[in-house]
């Protein structure tokens, strides 16, 4: 018994409680279930695994070893950005997405799991208002799945299987659009960014939009900050022909930029982790797609939509799978799509989110970020060599600053920052080119003046 | 030992909460955001009166207006309202494998040196987490006998679609996309086995299973042929029977030049036991959500591990961990031209990786072993339990055992009764159990339920829920609309309208179109 492995997530590995149920079924080892498993392809040697950390101090003593090896954007000042966003994350938030009861639950129904359906309804309630759509998905992986998701639902609302892409759009992003939405759309046609202004080239975007163009999807603001505002006329391009019009959109800008759907969005998605999400080296995402109910796009939706419905008991919210038959969970491969396990946590934490920041702090919030991000852009533009703003139509949280002026390459200036604890900006210079040595910096409201300064100041050590 | 007891005064909180909007009192503040300096918004100028007319917001979003404590409140009752896995004995979730999350990890996962982390910082500010990622694909490679692993997809459908892209690429490059086509699964494999490729542009064929309920070996040759671009099978299946032909399946499928994947979505049971590499599987997905005790998040966040022979490595995800021979550091390589790109953005759910990590190296090689081992035997002592009540039977693999969890059919109880599946499931709740999974649809299996009590439960909690089905079957008996309004304790009631959830005019997903369709 003394030597006898009892591990602490495994009540019946202790010796005797074995026995006694090994001796109710009838059997006298574990190895007379195995036996279902031919015996040549039975595992017979040892897992080679590390050992294990046998009690849970050791294990926290292991991984505050690796974490030594890790700097964060609390220890640094960071300036990067491209979809994952160092915003605050406000305590209620954390504790909410940390209580077991949200975090350990899965699909149970709607009874005993009551409160995971109203917080997840209340969710896409709240993300419905910013952005003045009225069906809103439980949250896909992140936002390149939800933009990937909003051109297959385009491809399926036209029986078209083209699509426009604007170029403003991360490339990692639009990896991930191009592989999920193949069979339904095997290629792309992108749409030029204009150089100087950093908005949809609408002359472009007029001689590529036919009648075989299912859905023309942009960014606002662009993957370059850039706040596109000129939604109104690309709808008219797009719609003259019939087709739909997609956007990703920050949500945490909605509180001072114009809701998707007041300039022709039909399809708006977007990533819901810099709504009160840690970053946690990206892995804080949740995409979110949204569209007017009207059945022509909920019928295309692949998600799980949970709706609000009577009870047997007056006056008793209740909730249940709206239109449960679209889901692969209900009609397997003659689905929309596939579902699975994808980033419903982070829906709640978002919903927890914009109900402690209502809409002045969604309006406060966004103010306080253009500011930041105009000071900083000014400041920098100030220094020999550098340009910032590149684009010149306004921006939102991020803008491109370009080094070509000082001689140095991005990779020598971040290297330079790294070595005063600052993050410099996303080295644009592999993905566009075009752009020169140019980096992408990020802005919120964690950044204060003395952050910001210490930037410009490093900078001016650096250059 | 510790006392086997049915909570048959169990209550969940009921708040009849009412929605967030409701609580609503214009002017009211839940947080407020911090403004920037003086200094900094002067020399910024109005940056929002200056915005186009065209993109400024000129209606406030109508969300709501709550103080700080009741907005917690109101979210501490939903989760009041709410039966997380770590609360009760959830074995109810059959296939989902809802072990303990164990807590450390949790604070683990909200550290400085992980939680304010950004993908893109420095990979020599990286090390830390990447040797993680690389540590945890070292583990998945142990466990699976697979060369190359991928941790970048979010959840086990999302791996199964990663797996069908290769598979896809691979046939690209082949220049045989266009007549291979088709992908083989069965009927008890999960339904994203057919839903994942179906996404990635392939045809679907489902084999129904024999009459004793094992995959039809049979049916499989007649189907697989120049035509089959790849086979998907979870093994064991959703049934927890466990193919003892899979080789002969994967040999079929190879002789007609197709790939093979295994969904080991039901693999806690084999940890240490078989891999699924030696039954010939070219490709293979664990949800780390499942069998490496994450928490599931009310559906996600989640990773599917998938993993492959090192033919198919080249087309993994980009980008892939690796640790440099000479020096010992970690890196992220990109240049991985035959990959299928970006599969998930970043590093894929990088505090799942954490979490599954920490679980892992919490168990060791004797602890994975371990969790196998007590998955069966729990799995099979609920069986001789179960077995005994009136009304539920275990169909097929007669005189077989099952593995790690068993799909029953309450038919024989239903058709004395009247009391079906759907009343039973809700009926648990009342007894501070979740409700348990029937089954995907279609119910092949009639008036199913998929129990899968892994390593997690004690004993005496596999008596519990026995019990309780037990009771629950005699109440079908005697009290047969007990059974059918139920549940009774739980945060709400029986759903009264479930055809308006399928009806246009009726259904409401958002507050928003709530307000709009109900008038309210």
């Amino acid at each position: 018994m003394a030597d006898a492995e009892v591990f602490p997530y495994i009540p019946n590995s202790v010796p005797e409680v074995k026995a006694e149920m090994l001796k109710a079924i009838g059997i006298s080892s574990v190895e007379d279930i195995y036996a279902e498993i031919p015996d040549r392809l039975r595992f017979k040697g040892e897992l080679q695994v590390p050992p294990r950390c046998k009690s849970e101090y050791e294990l926290r003593r292991h991984i505050d070893d690796l974490f030594a090896k890790n700097k964060d954007c609390k220890e640094y000042i960071g300036f990067l950005g491209g979809g994952v966003y160092n915003h605050y994350a406000p305590s209620v938030v954390t504790t909410i997405m940390e209580r077991d009861e949200f975090l350990t639950s899965y699909v149970g129904d709607a009874y005993a799991d009551h409160g995971k359906w109203m917080a997840q309804f209340e969710y896409a309630s709240c993300m419905a208002e910013l952005l003045e759509m009225d069906a809103v998905n439980t949250p896909t992986y992140d936002w390149g799945m939800a933009a990937a998701t909003a051109i297959r639902m385009g491809a399926r609302i036209t029986s078209r299987d083209e699509a426009l892409v604007c170029t403003a759009v991360s490339p990692d992003r639009l990896s991930c659009m191009k592989n999920y939405a193949w069979s339904a759309v095997p290629t792309f046609t992108m749409v030029k960014t204009d150089p100087t202004t950093g908005l949809v080239d609408l002359k472009d975007l007029e001689e590529k939009m036919t009648d075989k163009v299912a859905v023309f999807y942009f960014e606002n603001p662009s993957f370059f900050g850039v706040i596109e505002h000129q939604g109104a006329r690309i709808a008219e391009i797009v719609h003259a022909k019939g087709g739909v019009v997609a956007a990703g959109v920050d949500p945490i800008s909605l509180g001072v930029l114009e809701a998707p759907a007041k300039y022709g969005v039909e399809i708006a998605v977007g990533d819901v982790q810099g709504l009160g999400i840690a970053m946690s080296c990206g892995g804080g995402q949740g995409g979110f797609v949204a569209t007017q109910d009207e059945p022509k796009y909920f019928g295309e939706f692949p998600a799980l939509m949970f709706g609000i419905t009577p009870t047997i008991v007056e006056g008793e919210y209740g909730f249940g799978e709206a239109l449960f038959e679209r889901t692969s969970y209900g009609s397997r491969e003659k689905a929309k799509d596939f579902l699975g396990t994808m980033a419903q946590l982070h829906g709640i934490g978002a919903g927890v989110y914009l109900a402690l920041m209502g809409p002045k702090g969604m309006a406060e919030i966004g103010e306080g970020i253009m500011q930041r991000s105009a000071y900083l852009a000014g400041r920098l533009n100030g220094l020999k060599g550098i340009k910032a703003p590149v684009f010149s139509a306004p921006f939102f949280k991020e803008f491109v600053v370009n080094f070509d002026g000082t001689g140095k390459t991005v990779a020598d200036v971040n290297k330079a920052l790294l070595e005063r604890k600052i993050f410099g900006g996303k080295d644009l210079s592999t993905w566009f080119p075009e752009l020169g040595q140019s980096a992408l910096y990020c802005v919120t409201e964690v950044h204060t003046k003395d952050d910001l300064d210490a930037l410009v100041g490093a900078l001016e050590e650096v250059l | 030992m510790g006392i086997t007891k049915v909570r048959k005064n169990f209550h969940q909180a009921r708040w009849d909460e009412p929605m967030i909007f409701e609580l609503s009192t214009p002017g009211v503040r839940g947080i407020i955001p911090p403004a920037a300096e003086a200094e900094v918004a002067a020399a910024a100028g109005d940056v929002v009166g200056k915005l186009p007319e065209s993109i400024r917001r000129k209606t406030p979003p109508a969300l709501p207006e709550v103080d700080q404590k009741r907005v917690l409140a109101h979210y501490l009752h939903l989760s009041q309202e709410t039966l997380g896995s770590n609360l009760n004995a959830d074995m109810s979730q059959g296939t989902c494998t809802m072990k303990y999350n164990p807590r450390i990890n949790e604070d683990l996962a909200m550290e400085s040196r992980f939680a304010n982390v950004h993908p893109w910082q420095d990979e020599d500010t990286l090390q830390g987490i990447l040797e993680i990622y690389w540590g945890m694909e070292q583990i998945m490679k142990a466990v699976s006998g697979m060369d190359r692993f991928t941790l970048q997809p979010g959840g086990g459908a999302h791996a199964v679609f990663t797996a069908a892209s290769i598979i896809r690429a691979y046939w690209r490059d082949k220049g045989e996309l266009d007549t291979r086509d088709e992908v083989v699964t069965s009927m008890f494999s999960h339904p994203c086995d057919a839903a994942s490729p179906h996404t990635a542009g392939f045809k679907i064929i489902t084999l129904m299973p024999k009459e004793d309920g094992y995959p039809d070996l049979e049916a499989m040759k007649s189907v697989v042929g120049p035509r089959t671009a790849a086979i998907f099978f979870t093994n064991p299946e959703d049934t927890g029977i466990y193919n003892p032909l899979i080789e002969e399946f994967v040999k079929v499928a190879h002789e007609a030049g197709a790939v093979c994947f295994n969904d080991q979505a039901n693999g806690n049971v084999l940890m240490g036991i078989a891999r699924t590499r030696d039954a010939g599987f070219d490709l293979c997905h664990y949800n780390l959500h499942k069998t490496f005790g994450t928490p599931h998040g009310g559906s996600g966040p989640g990773t599917g591990a998938m993993g492959c022979r090192e033919e198919f490595a080249k087309y993994l995800p980009y980008p892939t961990v690796e640790k440099d021979p000479a020096t010992g550091r970690f890196y992220l390589d990109y240049d991985r031209p035959e990959s299928i790109g970006k599969i998930k953005g970043f590093l894929g759910s990088a505090g799942v990786v954490l979490r599954a990590y920490c679980w892992a190296m919490a168990m060791g090689p004797e602890g994975l072993r371990e969790t196998a081992e007590i998955s069966a035997l729990n799995n099979n002592y609920f069986m001789e339990l179960v077995k005994r009540i009136p009304g539920v039977s275990a169909p097929y693999a007669e005189g077989h055992r099952r593995l790690e969890e068993c799909r029953w059919s309450w038919q024989p109880l239903t058709e004395e009764t009247g009391v079906g599946t759907d009343d039973i499931l809700r009926r648990v709740g009342d007894f501070g159990l979740q409700h348990y999974w029937s089954s995907h649809h279609p119910w092949v299996v009639p008036e199913p339920m998929t129990i899968e009590p892994c390593e997690t439960f004690a004993k005496e909690e596999l008596e519990e829920y026995a019990a309780v089905l037990a009771q629950i079957a005699e109440e079908a008996r005697t009290d047969p609309e007990l059974v059918k309004q139920s549940p009774h304790k739980c945060a709400t009631h029986k759903r009264a309208a479930e055809e308006e959830l399928d009806d246009p005019t009726k259904w409401a997903t958002t507050w928003k179109a709530y307000k709009r369709k109900i008038g309210k």
